[in-house]
């Protein structure tokens, strides 16, 4: 059962305080956008063996959506930051860096 | 014969006896016994019968890596099937009995299996009940049922309780034996918060079996006080009788106590679950001896040598007056001593080593024991149980050169360490080729979540061996863990004393040369009967992963996982493969580390409190009046009222045709009440719903339809707008929590800069329909407020206070009637709802349930998500386009519902469905037959039932359904297969049954 740290709130919360959301930082496409664009959109989704970035709500906690990078493999836990962003933090790019230098950055 | 010695047994009090059954006979042991070893004193040597070929099985082991010796325990709702006799402790009034037998343990039918052996090899499941097709479902089927499956399980309910606590711990330790008790010391003294886990009642583990000395103590002594200094420590938590039975993600533990099962004491919990956070953990969990690979290595009495010692060290029980021990490394040589020092005979040890030079051989010859060397049993004699063996050449093909007449059989091929918790969460093995065993590899050790190594293994576990390296290993692995935590070490590692041992001989097969029929008779896995000519034929037939070739002849997935079987059947495979063993690698070890009860996961989460149960202010009327409650999400929602020895269906006839003739009331309190609030509500409003929000005039009402962004319908409802940036959303029942959160996470990840703010209100107001003709003479009676055709018309609403309750009253209505739909506080909900039935006493005021609700609204042809929806239905489908506004550039779902699946105009439709002969009603989900078939061959189909009823207002079956191009079939004739044979004819209509014009609501 994953800990992850509510950005909002402060508080290590376990896993049973979240529910997940998926992938995170997704541009979203509406009306107008091509077949492709939408599908890929809604669908399509990226399944590292690495670090991965996703969505989380404190759902049993303070209710705010926040987001992490983890990776699938170890668990290992890079950051947490606020959903209100369309990429991830500089700090965590770094953190995720300075610990895997080989890492190939988002997918 | 197994007996009890005269003399002997650290662990067993003579003074006090132990009266237990198994199979009904009467049987005494003694306090401290387990069952295993009090049935050993009674001579049960045979205690059950393998899986395939119901061959006799004997105890084999004295832990929790027993294969065979599984029981029923206990009797009626208390029986609980395939407890291991090995890890029961014997109490007064035990009840045993023996499974996978007919008509008797002694006797049993199923052992025709075993002259049939041949004809079942590995796989054979997968290669033979394939053809012909029928056969499967008709024949094998119900025969395989009728033998799978070892032990019967319980029928009744668990009369026992359970509980569970929550632990955190700077340190668990695993395993209290000399290595995890002096790591817990070390770690005690650095001040940490330590938790110990022992899984059997006893701390020292089996170091006190097989001797030596820890500082120069004995050491039970060393034992005795260092538990002295451990229980003088108030940060450090021991405990007995708890196994660790996982590990899982971040240092999340589960621990599991059997609190009474060594005592039953009606009224105290059974077992505890223990749920640990640990920020470091420490498997001290030690090893476990491997058996050897000869043919008849299963007949009862042929037994692990760690066990046999066990068994008349700690019990004063021996196996047999005669025990033969083979052996490939030192330690079986310890078995040999301890029987001859027990006064018992050793005819020989046959040592599959061409030479035996170490210590405790020489203590052995020393003692006369005659020890052959580069010898192997190839033989064992007997029925049910060992009658004597045939020695021959370990590097030889089988010939016997001698038989020595014996009564058991002590056989030790090594030990494997319990790398069991390393391995939960994805800490990697290497295989040590001196010692041929795998153990943790320090380089891949499981990480926590800063990626930093959470856990350490000391001692056996972590292939040390001998007293002296477990001693040394156990101290570096608790230094590691401490300088991971900052603390330093001040102790010295203790020195531990105990002969050197030369080095094992790996033996898989024995012996070496054996053919094809030898090796039939070499048993791997005692459970399921896999043999060493199973693994071949598997590695013959193209099975090269272990994984495949554990699945493919079941190889340790029986109840013990292959705690005995696993190390010994990939040396096999790996041979059969030409690959080195840590190429073919071991199959993943998964929690629990032995099987755990339901009981104790389930905890207290049983019965009443299994889960939170919902109630309306309303709820203890509903009642007091007789309600049939269903569940709705979590609420219990009224169902029906039976008056009176009704049926539901009376019921349902009677509150239908009230509503509709006078007057119905209903608690609507679950509907989801969420407030929409902000600058951007009405943007954030057009997008959420397929029509528009923002546009509705304060005061007004709108039934409005909201999509996922895939553009399935997800949940509807009717929206009220309460002044300029406030809007009260209606959702389903069920849906309130999740169109929330559904708000939430637009609003926070996707628009976080539009202005809005949500609230779920759904429990702050109380909410009653008040339904029928009369509906409005109610409120005019209750009195406060204006609720004329001029003051408050269809789709309005209005504040006011009806009956002295403040109320906000909306002018809606879902079952076609003439209907208000009034809020008010959720504490005076009651009283308004009890204020309703006394003014509506008049009109014959009739609460209705939500199967009248259902009726009535299908009546009316309203959809009902759930029933008309499935998450593959869009609004499309259901004639709703008119709430999908053509104005708006972007909804949820919108573009989604552009794309060429969802504008297929073949895509079914909303359609009402009247049966020929309308006393008959379609079952719900029905499929409408079409001609042809598929590509499986199965009748083609072009239209389902949705929702299905008695319409009491009509006098006749009324259903709604999806047909393939249905608006455009009207009058058509569809025809319903059922699932009792029958075929029910349905003609296609309009799916608006009643008042089509929709006067009677608008009055």
């Amino acid at each position: 059962m994953l800990i992850l740290t509510c950005p909002y709130c402060g508080l290590a919360a376990d896993e049973t305080e979240l529910s997940p959301g998926g992938e995170a930082h997704l541009k979203r496409f509406g009306p107008g956008s091509s077949d492709d664009e939408f599908t890929g959109y809604l669908f399509h989704r990226g399944n590292p063996r690495s670090v991965h970035f996703e969505r989380w709500r404190h759902a049993n906690g303070c209710g705010k959506w926040f987001l992490a990078a983890r990776c699938t493999v170890t668990l290992e836990v890079f950051g947490t930051y606020p959903a209100q962003t369309t990429e991830p933090p500089a700090a965590i790019l770094d953190a995720i860096r300075a610990k895997r230098p080989d890492w190939e950055g988002r997918a | 014969m197994s007996t009890r010695l005269a003399r002997g047994g650290r662990r067993i009090d003579r003074s006090k006896r132990v009266e237990f059954t198994f199979n009904g006979k009467r049987l005494t042991g003694y306090q401290g016994d387990t069952l295993a070893s009090a049935l050993l004193a009674n001579d049960q040597m045979l205690v059950g019968r393998s899986f395939k070929y119901h061959r006799p099985r004997g105890v084999v082991a004295s832990g929790p890596e027993e294969p065979n010796a599984l029981v029923a325990l206990g009797d009626g709702a208390r029986m609980e099937p395939n407890q291991r006799v090995t890890t029961t402790e014997l109490f007064d009034g035990l009840s045993a009995r023996s499974q996978n037998h007919w008509p008797s343990l002694e006797f049993d039918i199923g052992g025709l299996n075993n002259h049939v052996a041949r004809f079942l090899p590995a796989g054979f499941y997968y290669k033979t009940f394939i053809h012909p097709r029928p056969f499967w479902k008709h024949v094998f089927e119900p025969v395989i049922r009728q033998s799978a499956g070892l032990g019967p399980a319980p029928k009744d309910r668990d009369p026992d309780t359970y509980e569970q606590v929550y632990a955190f711990a700077d340190l668990v330790v695993i395993g209290g034996g000399v290595a995890g008790l002096h790591a817990a010391r070390v770690a005690g003294a650095a001040g940490l918060r330590v938790l110990v886990l022992e899984q059997t009642a006893h701390w020292g583990g089996r170091s006190p079996v097989d001797g030596g000395t820890i500082d120069g103590q004995p050491v039970q002594d060393w034992i005795d006080a260092t538990l002295q200094v451990l229980e003088g420590m108030e940060n450090v938590t021991l405990r007995t009788r708890c196994m660790a039975a996982g590990i899982y993600d971040h240092g999340y533990m589960i621990g599991y106590e059997r609190l009474t099962d060594h005592a039953p004491a009606p009224g105290m919990p059974r077992h505890r679950l223990w749920k640990i956070r640990a920020a470091q953990v420490l498997s001290a969990t030690g090893a476990i001896e491997r058996g050897l690979s000869f043919p008849g290595n299963d007949l009862p009495g042929v037994m692990l040598a760690g066990a046999l010692r066990d068994y008349v060290v700690e019990y004063g029980v021996s196996a047999g007056d005669r025990t033969v021990v083979v052996t490939n490394n030192d330690d079986g040589y310890r078995t040999a001593l301890a029987l001859k020092e027990a006064g018992l005979v050793v005819p020989a040890v046959l040592d599959a080593r061409p030479e035996a030079t170490g210590a405790l051989p020489e203590a052995a010859r020393a003692q006369g024991i005659r020890v052959e060397t580069g010898r192997a049993i190839v033989k064992v004699m007997g029925g049910k149980r060992v009658t004597g063996i045939g020695v021959g050449l370990q590097a030889g093909e089988g010939s016997i050169l001698e038989e020595i007449a014996c009564d058991a059989v002590a056989m030790s091929g090594g030990w494997s360490p319990v790398v069991h918790f390393w391995s939960h969460t994805g800490g990697k093995l290497v295989w040590d080729e001196a010692q041929a065993l795998f153990r943790p590899d320090p380089a891949r050790a499981p990480v926590g979540a800063d990626g930093l190594p959470n856990q350490a293994v000391g001692g056996a576990a972590n292939g040390a061996l001998t007293l002296g390296a477990v001693m040394t290993d156990s101290h570096n692995a608790i230094s590691e863990v401490l300088r991971r935590l900052g603390k330093s070490v001040s102790d010295p590692a203790p020195a531990g004393d105990a002969p050197a041992e030369a080095p094992l001989h790996p033996v898989w097969v024995m012996p070496q040369g054996a053919g094809s029929k030898l090796k039939s008779k070499m048993w791997l896995d005692y459970q399921n009967d896999v043999k060493v000519s199973d693994v071949q034929l598997a590695a013959r037939e193209g099975y090269e992963s272990v994984e495949h070739t554990k699945r493919y002849t079941t190889l340790g997935m029986a109840t013990d996982q292959g705690k005995l079987s696993n190390i010994n059947g990939l040396a096999v495979l790996s041979d059969a493969l030409g690959a080195p063993i840590p190429q073919v690698g071991t199959t993943t070890f998964r929690p629990p580390f032995t099987p755990i009860s339901m009981g104790a996961i389930a905890g207290e989460a049983r019965g009443d409190i299994f889960q939170p149960l919902r109630r309306t202010p309303m709820h203890a009327w509903h009642e007091a009046h007789g309600a049939y409650f269903e569940p709705v999400g979590h609420w219990r929602r009224p169902y029906c009222y039976p008056q009176g020895g009704e049926s539901h269906a009376q019921a349902v006839h009677r509150e239908v045709t009230a509503t509709r003739t006078s007057l119905g009331l209903l608690d609507a309190s679950t509907l989801g009440k969420i407030v929409v609030k902000g600058p951007d509500a009405g943007r954030f409003l057009d997008m959420l719903y397929t029509n528009m929000m923002s546009t509705l005039p304060v005061g007004r009402c709108r039934y409005g339809l909201m999509c996922s962004e895939n553009g399935f319908l997800m949940d509807d409802g009717v929206v009220a707008r309460i002044d300029e940036d406030t809007w009260l959303c209606h959702t389903t029942t069920g849906g309130a929590d999740r169109v929330h959160a559904h708000m939430e996470d637009w609003l926070q990840c996707e628009w976080w800069d539009w202005k809005v703010y949500t609230a779920n209100l759904t429990e702050h107001y109380a909410q009653v329909a008040i339904v029928g003709p009369n509906a409005r003479k109610l409120l005019e009676k209750l009195g406060g407020m204006d609720v004329s055709k001029e003051a408050l018309g269809f789709m309005d609403w209005a504040d006011g206070t009806l009956a002295g309750i403040p109320a906000r009253v909306f002018r809606i209505s879902f079952s076609g009637e003439l209907s208000y739909e009034v809020a008010v506080p959720a504490s005076r909900g009651l009283e308004f709802w009890e204020a309703c039935h006394a003014a509506g006493a008049d009109f014959g005021a009739t609460a209705y349930g939500t199967e009248a609700l259902h009726v009535m609204r299908a009546e009316k042809g309203f959809i009902m998500i759930g029933d008309e929806t499935d998450g593959t239905v869009i609004p499309q489908d259901l004639g709703l386009g008119w709430a999908i506004s053509k104005k708006k550039a972007d909804y949820l779902g919108k573009r989604a519902q552009e794309r060429v699946h969802m504008t297929d105009p073949t895509r079914w439709q909303l359609v009402g469905l009247e049966t020929l002969d309308p006393n008959e009603r379609l079952p719900d989900g029905a499929y409408a037959k079409a001609s042809g078939t598929n590509a499986n061959g199965q009748g083609n189909t072009q239209g389902r039932v949705t929702s299905s009823y008695m319409s009491p207002t009509l006098g006749r079956a009324i259903a709604m359904g999806l047909v393939l191009n249905g608006p455009s079939r009207m009058g058509e004739v569809l025809e319903f297969p059922t699932v009792d044979g029958r075929v029910l004819s349905a003609r296609i209509v309009d799916p608006v049954f009643y008042d089509k014009a929709g006067e009677k609501q608008n009055v």
